[in-house]
């Protein structure tokens, strides 16, 4: 059973360039240009590429979050969310109409130590979205911080305490509780596990496939790491200066690409094998 | 890369850098963290070395103790000898270890755009590092200049001299830091996460230039800190593997890779999603989280996240063991293999 859940059809997204005296529009820069993909239910879509390829800037338009930062920016196709009652143009709801939506989208971000509030407590974190979102009691949400904080790998406990209280590992954990929490259909994840050691960064991913199967959820995973790409996803797609050149199932963009950009970032990657033996 | 020197040709020669019982702690509120505890090991002439280790392992501030810049309140170093051309760095004083920085060691580190001073030209940069150690005039060291920028494969280096380095990308920014380092031929060039902010075509780059200046370079040693197990892989003759201070396991990147013995090591190669088992679908993670170096057990620095730990492993710190030719593990199991 493939169907879609979300579907990007020749986005387009120019940020613009102020100069002059009175700091007017003198140019604009493509940072998407014309990408079109389909993420179905329960899939792991990999969006691979290297530093200002575009990949960060397709994942922050599908969560709509770009009219918020970046003031001017121009994005023109369509990202269609299909909701229980049919099918949203994510780009042109307005802000509330965003709002209720973001209940069915989440997403993750890279810097485990940047992207949670410092004065709030780890509880007050996880219960944000939920006291938007949920509609449950106080004593109910609690229950649910609970429940999630454990289903992460952490303790009941630790909902009051502050984010610097935990390492990297454990903070890129509850940044995972947080999307959670308000069980949302597609969950972004932008390099999440990018700046975490390679211990941790494996029981992240192991963590991110159970969760998948627990609650079938369906992820874009944005990272620039092919191997860990290729690890967690059903397929893969390449970005290069705001292009897709290639996409299609996870072992044959990885085992055998066509692009010749693809096969110049795969045979990049280190491989953890001495040269001798190979 | 010397392809088939064996440890036994290497312990006939003499090291170029002999580290001995280096400890490094930091004076932190509620006590001492003990960074670096009781390091040794050789560097060889005409080898590249690998350090790896997680974030807090030590490895950093092992090459930082070799060139003497631990920021000193609140680190000290505690003990040890590094040796270096016949000198002890650690009794060196302050104007004779600047003789020594950048011109006999060199070093790259991770963020070019930090190290890089943003209000100088790139030029004046290099030049600087030229006139600290060469009597040279203006006009020799812009030709020196000149030249190691072109090495280092920037286009049209005498017109590039009088740019800043905002005005370089990041790849270029770290080829500029390479040959700052390089510019008064040192015999050990220590790079410190030297591609770790680069994306992987662009540090494919900076690792074969790398090799390949050292390899215009007789005898010259690279000992290279990271905690990409590829790039090691892919560059080093020998590699040290760290956790919590301390040395774990030691050999050549053949023995390392192919023939892991420390249980840390093994996890580590192991978490990786290239070392996966066919038909596995998920990967074999270390369980557990790195320990804050001011709580770590006074047995083996590894056994509250080992799978095979024993009895007695928190209690006893694993002497490092030899299994033969040169390589080195800490781990108490293999007290009984080894007799």
């Amino acid at each position: 059973m493939t169907k879609p859940l979300l579907e990007v059809k020749n986005l387009s997204i120019k940020y613009p360039i102020w100069g002059g005296v009175l700091r007017h529009k003198v140019n604009e820069v493509c940072a998407v240009d014309d990408v079109s993909f389909t993420i179905n239910v329960g899939e792991t879509l990999g969006l691979v590429g290297e530093s200002g390829c575009g990949k960060t800037t397709v994942a922050k338009s599908i969560v709509n979050i770009h009219r918020a930062m970046t003031p001017g920016v121009a994005q023109e196709g369509e990202i269609l969310f299909h909701t229980d009652d049919g099918p949203v143009n994510v780009l042109e709801l307005d802000r509330s109409q965003m709002r209720s939506l973001r209940a069915q989208i989440q997403i993750i971000f890279q810097d485990p130590f940047s992207s949670l509030n410092p004065r709030m407590t780890v509880g007050n974190i996880i219960d944000g979205p939920l006291r938007l979102h949920s509609g449950k009691t106080a004593s109910e949400r609690r229950e649910r911080v609970a429940y999630f904080l454990e289903r992460v790998g952490l303790q009941p406990e630790h909902a009051g305490r502050y984010p610097h209280e935990f390492s990297g590992g454990q903070r890129q954990r509850v940044g995972i509780a947080r999307a959670l929490a308000v069980q949302p259909k597609l969950i972004v994840a932008d390099e999440a596990v990018s700046a975490l050691d390679v211990s941790v960064q494996a029981q992240v991913l192991n963590l991110l496939q159970d969760l998948q199967d627990e609650f079938s959820l369906t992820y874009l995973f944005v990272a620039h790491d092919l191997s860990v790409v290729h690890h967690i996803s059903d397929r893969i797609a390449v970005m290069y200066l705001g292009k897709i050149v290639e996409m299609g199932d996870s072992d044959s963009v990885y085992k055998t690409p066509s692009h010749p950009y693809s096969q110049a970032l795969i045979s990049a990657v280190p491989q953890p094998i001495p040269r001798r033996v190979r | 890369m010397n392809a088939n020197r064996t440890q036994n040709d290497l312990s006939k020669q003499k090291p170029l850098l002999e580290v001995r019982d280096l400890r490094t702690y930091f004076r932190v509120e509620g006590g001492i963290a003990k960074a670096v505890d009781g390091v040794s090991f050789d560097v060889y002439p005409d080898e590249v070395i690998g350090i790896v280790g997680e974030s807090g392992s030590g490895k950093s501030v092992t090459s930082l103790s070799i060139m003497r810049l631990i920021p000193d309140p609140p680190g000290f170093i505690a003990g040890g000898e590094i040796w270096f051309n016949e000198q002890n760095l650690i009794d060196l004083t302050y104007d004779e270890m600047r003789r020594v920085r950048g011109n006999e060691i060199g070093m790259i580190f991770q963020e070019p755009m930090t190290a890089l001073n943003p209000v100088f030209t790139v030029g004046m940069q290099v030049m600087e590092a030229v006139r600290t150690h060469q009597k040279v005039s203006r006009k020799e060291a812009r030709n020196l200049a000149i030249e190691i920028l072109d090495k280092v494969g920037i286009l049209d280096a005498d017109r590039r001299l009088k740019d800043y380095p905002h005005q370089f990308s990041g790849g270029m920014r770290q080829r500029v830091m390479l040959a700052m380092a390089l510019v008064c031929n040192p015999q050990l060039l220590i790079a410190d996460e030297p591609t770790t902010a680069l994306d992987v075509t662009t540090q494919a780059q900076i690792l074969d230039l790398m090799l390949e200046l050292k390899a215009e370079h007789e005898r010259g040693s690279i000992m290279l800190i990271t905690h990409d197990l590829g790039v090691v892989a892919e560059t080093c003759d020998r590699v040290i593997v760290m956790y919590g201070g301390k040395l774990q396991e030691m050999g050549s990147v053949e023995q390392i890779f192919e023939d892991p013995q420390h249980p840390y090591t093994r996890g580590l190669l192991d978490s990786l999603p290239s070392h996966q088992r066919p038909g596995e679908d998920r990967l074999r993670a270390i369980p557990g989280n790195v320990p804050s170096i001011m709580d770590l057990p006074s047995g083996c620095k590894f056994c509250t996240r080992c799978e095979d730990a024993v009895i007695g492993c928190e209690n006893t710190e694993p002497p490092l063991y030899d299994v033969g030719e040169g390589h080195l593990v800490r781990c108490h199991l293999l007290e009984d293999a080894v007799k």
